[in-house]
């Protein structure tokens, strides 16, 4: 269909185009709500039946990057926030400053992940590749990335679990499932957010975006924003679980 | 009614500002909590707060408190159907008699055997 | 037939292979889903050469089970979901509101190409010896125990599913924001409301089959444990998570069948539609309630019995919108003028199968009966009396209906006619004896069953000879036609959509002008345009030719 700059030959105006554009994108959003609450489901449910060894994984948790991951989220919903503002005030220079922002916090959000994914395969809290809850408890010299005093209570903690659930090991690697799907899949959401921020800047930094036109802005915003919501429930659900022991 | 003509709400920068410093000032309420022993609730505030978290997100970042009805009739039903996963599912789990060694109350009531009334 | 219309508006491959134009999407997903409902007729044939005798004929068990496996999985993912949507929606959906496409021509050319590498995945999975879960993926058989192709299978599907979910979106916001000045909600032919009910569950319901196959595939290729029992996984939550969209899946292949019906009845009784609003209400009626039921495929998986209580009362509450829509169909066709057009023969077969085969659900919607019918040929003669009784009847009815509108040409009458009678016939003499043998006890998925139960499975499978060539008749006379038919003109029947007032075939950009719609649906009396203002009796014009 043939386009005519902005238009599109299937729409009659821009603004049925930029309607177009906003609907698809919010139920967009629709199936991908549906598609994390299907996980959401798998871990509410396994969270029910094996409390212990959820606890447990939790609290093997790096919460300080965790915390620093959903502050740097939260900021980059700020800055993408600002970046849809610039545009439709006709700021361009700014349009690129924040998106520039934005994709900068999603890599603080990248490397921060990778240290934690790096911490769990070295401390083989990977499901499937030998998997074993106890094995920095077990191996402390293995583990020296964790303080004495945290293995200490670590040990405790197992000892606890185990009590009250004799299959530890085999639960937490459910938990450890939970973790990897869930924050894989928010990890690779986010990947594609990124590729489509940068997407975004090259168009920016060749003024395309204004005030009458600035849909790929506003489109690639609502994405993003959701990207943080998920995020935004998967730090309670995924960090905070029995943290009062 | 194809093509509504539909007059953009500009939200302004203080706007925001002010939306994420509540964002995280309810991060680090909901860090605090998580260390106070609230038993069965931990989870309930845990979940409440991430909730209303997303919908300052949802309402003043996604902009859906000055779109039109559609969207918002959009944003409902994904919100309801999730819920219609979620809670219907459970409600099998719950009502399951001595389900996976866990037992709930209302499984002592669902599934007293075949006969409700014996 | 005009000069230039969409199929000769460009040559070459590559125009069609990268063509954005939704009518020749629409002509690419039609061979797609023809091969594959030829691919899953083959196991069809297989299942019922082997069902001759009681010992079993042909095939190991093992084999037996990759049989009916890959024939669930063709013919559900690969044919009955995309067929009428992505072929005739594809098609139909801009023409009938007003516009010049799709909202999204690439994201709909994207979805034939998601399509596509599914089925290349699902294919390698066949030749690679085959599934033999059963089309349900249950676990942990099919995550830890199963010796054959799960896992390209599971990623073929997975994949697929994103082109019901690019197709839906699509369809969704052309309805919304695409039609035409004048075009209200209520002007809109019950095609699209069928068809935006149909995207409904699309999009709310495939993303969920999505993510429990993405666990399953983790599960089988890295030993994740959600469904493993013996890691403390649980099956029971694989089959929530897969029948809460399987199930609303059912409604993707009928509701726009009954599309489909609710355009040929009106055209072939020359007489509005009965209780438009109600129809059109109805559809997305089955569209919600069908998202509340799910669990009525699991009473016999140990849930309590208010639980199951429940369940079933609403599976017995889906079923009155499915009924209203009868109901006003029939009334239609009450003091019509009817013509038996092969479109009509097609709608008749419809009312009367989909109709044996929805209050069948309700035995099966039933605690008491389910317990007894549940896995058994009752069940399977059931589903197939909806989608193939039912939805097929719907999809060959459209076909014949739009193949003037989509080749300009058409098909030959008589022998289209007698291919429908042929169908009908091998239909019912191949399921109909499948309710006696499910009520009977004969289970389903076995290879074998007891010998009284044979004098049954063989007038099934002579039915199931008869049904492959009334299917194997409109493959060749359709193709022949699009080359060879008589030329059709604009409106060959008449009927009253906004796609009869383009030449046949359309032009690529389908409008020369937008439309004004003053009109109201299925208005046999006020038409001037077309032609139809009650003076006239159209059906003593000659409007299509016999051969």
């Amino acid at each position: 269909m043939h386009r005519t700059e902005e238009l599109y030959g299937q729409f009659r105006t821009l603004e049925q185009q930029k309607d177009s554009a906003s609907l698809g994108m919010w139920i967009f959003l629709v199936t991908e709500v549906m598609f994390f609450g299907g996980i959401m489901l798998a871990y509410a449910i396994n969270r029910h039946t094996y409390f212990h060894a959820f606890a447990m994984g939790s609290n093997t948790l790096d919460l300080k990057l965790g915390g620093i991951n959903t502050v740097v989220l939260l900021a980059s919903s700020f800055t993408m926030a600002m970046a849809v503002w610039s545009s439709q005030v006709g700021k361009k220079p700014l349009i690129s400053v924040f998106l520039t922002l934005t994709i900068i916090l999603g890599f603080v959000f990248f490397g921060v992940k990778y240290i934690e994914y790096a911490q769990k395969f070295h401390h083989r809290l990977v499901p499937g590749r030998n998997f074993d809850i106890t094995y920095c408890v077990n191996n402390p010299s293995n583990c020296e990335d964790v303080k004495p005093e945290e293995l200490a209570v670590e040990r405790k903690e197992i000892a606890e679990a185990q009590a009250a659930d004799p299959d530890l090991n085999s639960h937490a690697q459910l938990y450890y499932s939970a973790y990897f799907g869930m924050t894989g899949l928010h990890a690779l959401h986010m990947v594609i957010g990124a590729g489509l921020l940068l997407w975004l800047l090259r168009q920016s930094f060749a003024g395309r975006f204004t005030p009458q036109w600035n849909t790929p802005v506003d489109i690639v915003g609502l994405y993003w924003h959701f990207v943080d919501i998920v995020w935004i429930y998967l730090f309670p659900l995924l960090y905070l679980i029995d943290r009062h022991k | 009614m194809s093509e509504q003509v539909h007059t953009e709400h500009i939200v302004q920068p203080r706007t925001y500002l002010a939306i994420i410093l509540t964002l995280l000032t309810l991060t680090g309420l909901t860090v605090y909590a998580a260390y106070i022993n609230l038993g069965k609730f931990n989870i309930v505030v845990a979940l409440a707060i991430a909730t209303l978290k997303a919908t300052l997100v949802v309402l003043f970042f996604m902009h859906a408190k000055y779109t039109q009805r559609r969207t918002q009739l959009v944003i409902i039903a994904g919100i309801f159907w999730l819920a219609i996963l979620l809670f219907m599912t459970l409600s099998d789990y719950v009502s399951r008699i001595d389900y996976r060694g866990v037992r709930s109350p209302i499984s002592r009531v669902t599934s007293r055997g075949t006969c409700p009334f014996s | 037939m005009p000069t230039k219309h969409y199929l000769n508006a460009t040559y070459g491959i590559r125009s069609w292979l990268l063509t954005t134009d939704h009518k020749r999407i629409a002509l690419l997903y039609l061979i797609s889903v023809t091969f594959f409902f030829f691919i899953g007729g083959f196991f069809a044939m297989m299942i019922r050469l082997h069902l001759l005798t009681p010992s079993g004929l042909l095939l190991s068990a093992d084999t037996y089970n990759r049989m009916f496996t890959m024939h669930g999985v063709a013919m559900i993912f690969f044919f009955l979901i995309p067929s009428i949507p992505a072929v005739m929606g594809n098609f139909l959906i801009p023409l009938m509101v007003g516009a010049k496409d799709l909202a999204f021509p690439k994201i709909n050319l994207l979805s034939w190409y998601v399509y596509v590498v599914g089925a290349a995945f699902t294919l390698y999975s066949m030749i690679a010896g085959g599934l033999d879960t059963g089309w349900t993926f249950y676990t942990p058989l099919s995550t830890v125990y199963s010796n054959s192709a799960v896992a390209p299978a599971v990623i073929g599907v997975f994949i697929t599913g994103f082109s019901s979910i690019l197709t839906g979106l699509n369809f969704l916001v052309t309805i919304h924001t695409m039609r035409a000045p004048g075009m209200t909600w209520f002007r809109l032919p019950l095609f699209v409301w069928a068809h935006y009910a149909t995207s409904v569950v699309m999009i709310l319901g495939t993303p969920v089959v999505a993510i429990t196959l993405a666990l399953a595939g983790m599960e089988r290729l890295f030993g994740l444990g959600f469904f493993n029992p013996a890691m403390g996984g649980d099956p029971i939550l694989f089959q929530h998570l897969f029948w809460f969209y399987s199930h609303p899946a059912v409604y993707i292949m009928i509701l726009p069948s009954m599309g489909v019906i609710s355009e040929l009845i009106p055209t072939f009784a020359r007489k509005q539609l009965f209780g438009y609003h109600f129809v059109a209400a109805a559809s997305l009626a089955i569209a919600v309630i069908g998202f509340l039921v799910w669990t009525h495929h699991m009473f016999l998986t140990g849930q309590s019995t208010y639980a199951a209580l429940a369940f079933s009362f609403l599976t017995f509450l889906v079923a009155i919108p499915s009924a209203v829509k009868v109901f006003n169909w029939t009334a239609t066709l009450y003091g019509g003028s009817i013509s038996f057009d092969t479109p009509m023969l097609y709608a008749f077969g419809f009312l009367g199968l989909f109709l044996i085969g929805g209050l069948t659900g309700l035995f099966l919607g039933c605690l008491g009966t389910d317990i007894h019918i549940h896995d058994t040929y009752f069940v399977v003669a059931h589903f197939h009396y909806i989608m193939v009784g039912g939805a097929i009847m719907g999809y060959l009815g459209g076909l014949h209906f739009w193949w003037p509108k989509i080749t300009g040409r058409m098909y030959p009458e008589w022998l289209a006619r007698g291919a429908a009678v042929i169908l009908f016939v091998g239909f019912n003499l191949t399921f109909f004896p499948q309710f006696l043998l499910g009520y009977l006890g004969m289970p389903r998925r076995y290879h074998v069953y007891p010998p009284e139960f044979q004098v049954y499975n063989v007038m099934s499978t002579a039915g199931a000879s008869i049904l492959a060539i009334g299917y194997l008749l409109p493959l060749i006379y359709l193709t022949w036609s699009a080359f060879y038919g008589r030329v059709a003109g604009p409106n060959p029947w008449p009927s009253t959509g906004l796609e009869w007032k383009t030449p046949s075939p359309p032009p690529t950009e389908n409008f020369e002008t937008t439309p004004v719609v003053t009109w109201e649906p299925y208005d046999f009396h006020h038409r001037p345009d077309l032609g139809l203002d009650g003076s006239v009796n159209p059906s003593l014009a000659p409007a299509h030719g016999d051969d």
